[in-house]
């Protein structure tokens, strides 16, 4: 295989953006990655689009054809890649292929979603549709259901607290503030989301003991990386930044059947094969993006992907080893709590956060001397689960 | 969502019937005709005591299309006292405190209707093991 460079690296602001379309969307990321990369005339050979649920959402499919034309990128191949949320990742998965297998020499990966163009309960209901249809799906069970039954299993086994949840939505959006692309840009506090009389009005019951600030928002976005070669992206000059690990693994499709429903199984492999395939151990990580769409999901996460022993992950967070400054900064972003979780779009802009992060490019959020980096992209309720790790090449 | 899929479940969804393994036993739900266990075939129907109880909750306060008119709604993984986890609403709780472990049984309820003129659907779901009066 050949080495696959991040050679362009761009988003567009997270938020409800009632005056674009998806594919509009997609093409300004787009841009903003072939722009960074400072691709010149140079054709790209291939796209490949991660959204979710474009036909549900936006009573439109085929949008890679889509986003092809209106970028005028023909005669390039172009696929849409649906994985669910971890469609972004996915993406980013087959264009590393395409490169690495030399299929390909220039590669565009967009992720993007339109959410908003529905109301609340339509979103969560086609959010909800990725759920097994007769047995989860039929009774009412929706994504943040699945997080409180998890969650309420994981307080019970390791002792994590509202406390500590909260503490994760404090720092992602303390982080957000930061991050100029992040949809929620606004400070909370322990009092104001736990303890003050009127905690149950700012922060009410989404799916018990989850709260509203455990939960991500929901976004409409897109992001985008420009992936190539290693000689490509020497002619392009810029920095050389890696996609050294790849790593992908499924679980049961339902929370049920999973013999504990507290061990995220995908989580685990999809980090050993990403560590294994980059030669490197989660020691080694400087600054990580996970799939913290609820609060719990980043403390597990940061325990099923070897950087904490399992049921440490909450202490690690109290220590404040995981803030910008800490040991291993989590989400420097804001995470899908701060930023947003425009479906499709997340697995790509955790790997455009890693590029800006690697490069010494996160501004006011800039890990220090950050060189590896790591992401997760967690689809399904942990069914599908991508990791990636890349490197700043010196 | 169509008549056919909701018919083609009846069974599963009115009788709690799934499947046994018939090479290696195990008790499977919902129905997949392959053992998750052994891998094997596996069609043998099995019906369930629909008796269990709560293993993990959580009260739904934000609920999707088709189900606004039941929030609040508690979800419940059941733990069937044949073996397997089971997904469902908790029903009849009336003031109870619903807590992990709390002995339940299967029931039939409408579970959506989809709008006025739309399909009322109906299946499993669990309420408080209801004891003979002593």
């Amino acid at each position: 295989m050949r080495p696959v460079v991040v050679a362009g690296a761009g988003m567009i602001p997270f938020e409800r953006r009632d005056e674009d379309s998806l594919v509009g969307m997609m093409a300004v990321a787009g841009l903003n990655a072939m722009d960074d990369a400072g691709l010149g005339d140079r054709a790209v050979d291939a796209v490949y689009v991660g959204n979710m649920a474009s036909g549900l959402f936006n009573h439109q499919v085929s949008v890679a054809s889509a986003l092809v034309d209106r970028l005028s990128l023909m005669p390039a191949a172009a696929d849409r890649i649906e994985n669910g949320p971890a469609s972004g990742g996915s993406a980013i998965k087959n264009g590393f292929l395409a490169v690495a297998s030399g299929y390909a020499d220039i590669v565009l990966v967009v992720g993007g979603e339109k959410m908003r163009e529905v109301i609340g309960p339509k979103a969560t209901d086609i959010v909800a549709a990725m759920t097994h249809p007769s047995a989860e799906y039929i009774y009412g069970v929706t994504l943040p259901a699945l997080a409180g039954l998890f969650t309420r299993l994981y307080m019970e086994k390791y002792g994590v607290t509202r406390e500590h949840l909260t503490m994760v939505a404090i720092k992602n959006q303390e982080n957000g503030l930061l991050n100029p692309y992040a949809h929620i840009r606004m400070k909370i506090t322990m009092e104001g989301v736990l303890t003050h009389p009127q905690a149950h009005i700012n922060s009410p019951i989404v799916a018990d003991p989850l709260h509203l600030y455990d939960c991500c928002p929901v976004s409409d976005g897109a992001a985008a990386v420009l992936l190539t070669t290693e000689e490509i992206a020497k002619e392009l000059n810029k920095p050389i930044v890696t996609i050294d690990g790849v790593g992908q693994a499924t679980d049961t499709h339902t929370l049920q059947e999973r013999s504990d429903p507290t061990d995220l199984k995908a989580v685990t492999v999809a980090s050993e094969r990403a560590f294994s395939m980059a030669g490197l151990k989660p020691k080694d990580v400087d600054v990580a993006e996970l799939h913290d769409a609820f609060t719990i999901l980043e403390i597990a996460e940061s325990e099923h992907a070897g950087f904490f022993p399992k049921g440490e992950g909450a202490k690690a967070l109290e220590a404040g080893e995981t803030r910008i400054g800490g040991k291993l900064p989590i989400n420097p972003s804001g995470g899908l709590k701060a930023r947003g979780h425009p479906v499709g779009a997340t697995g790509v802009a955790q790997a455009v956060e890693l590029v800006w992060q690697l490069r010494g490019e996160a501004g006011d959020r800039q890990v220090k001397k950050a060189t590896t980096g790591f992401s997760l992209n967690f689809g399904g309720f942990g069914n599908n689960v991508l990791a990636f790790v890349l490197r700043r090449k010196s | 969502m169509e008549v056919s899929r909701h018919w083609r479940l009846k069974k599963q969804r009115y009788a709690l019937q799934g499947e046994v393994c018939p090479h290696c036993s195990v008790k499977i739900f919902p129905p997949r005709d392959i053992c998750p266990d052994c891998g094997l075939d596996a069609r043998t129907p099995f019906q369930f005591s629909g008796r269990g109880e709560v293993y993990s909750f959580t009260t739904v306060r934000d609920a999707p299309e088709g189900h606004s008119e039941q929030v609040p709604y508690t979800v419940a993984l059941v733990r069937l006292e044949e073996g397997p986890l089971v997904t469902a609403q908790l029903t009849d709780l009336d003031q109870q405190d619903v807590e992990i472990g709390l002995p339940v049984e299967m029931v039939t309820r409408k579970l959506r209707s989809d709008g006025e003129r739309g399909m009322l659907v109906y299946g499993y779901k669990f309420r408080p093991l209801l004891r003979p009066a002593a």
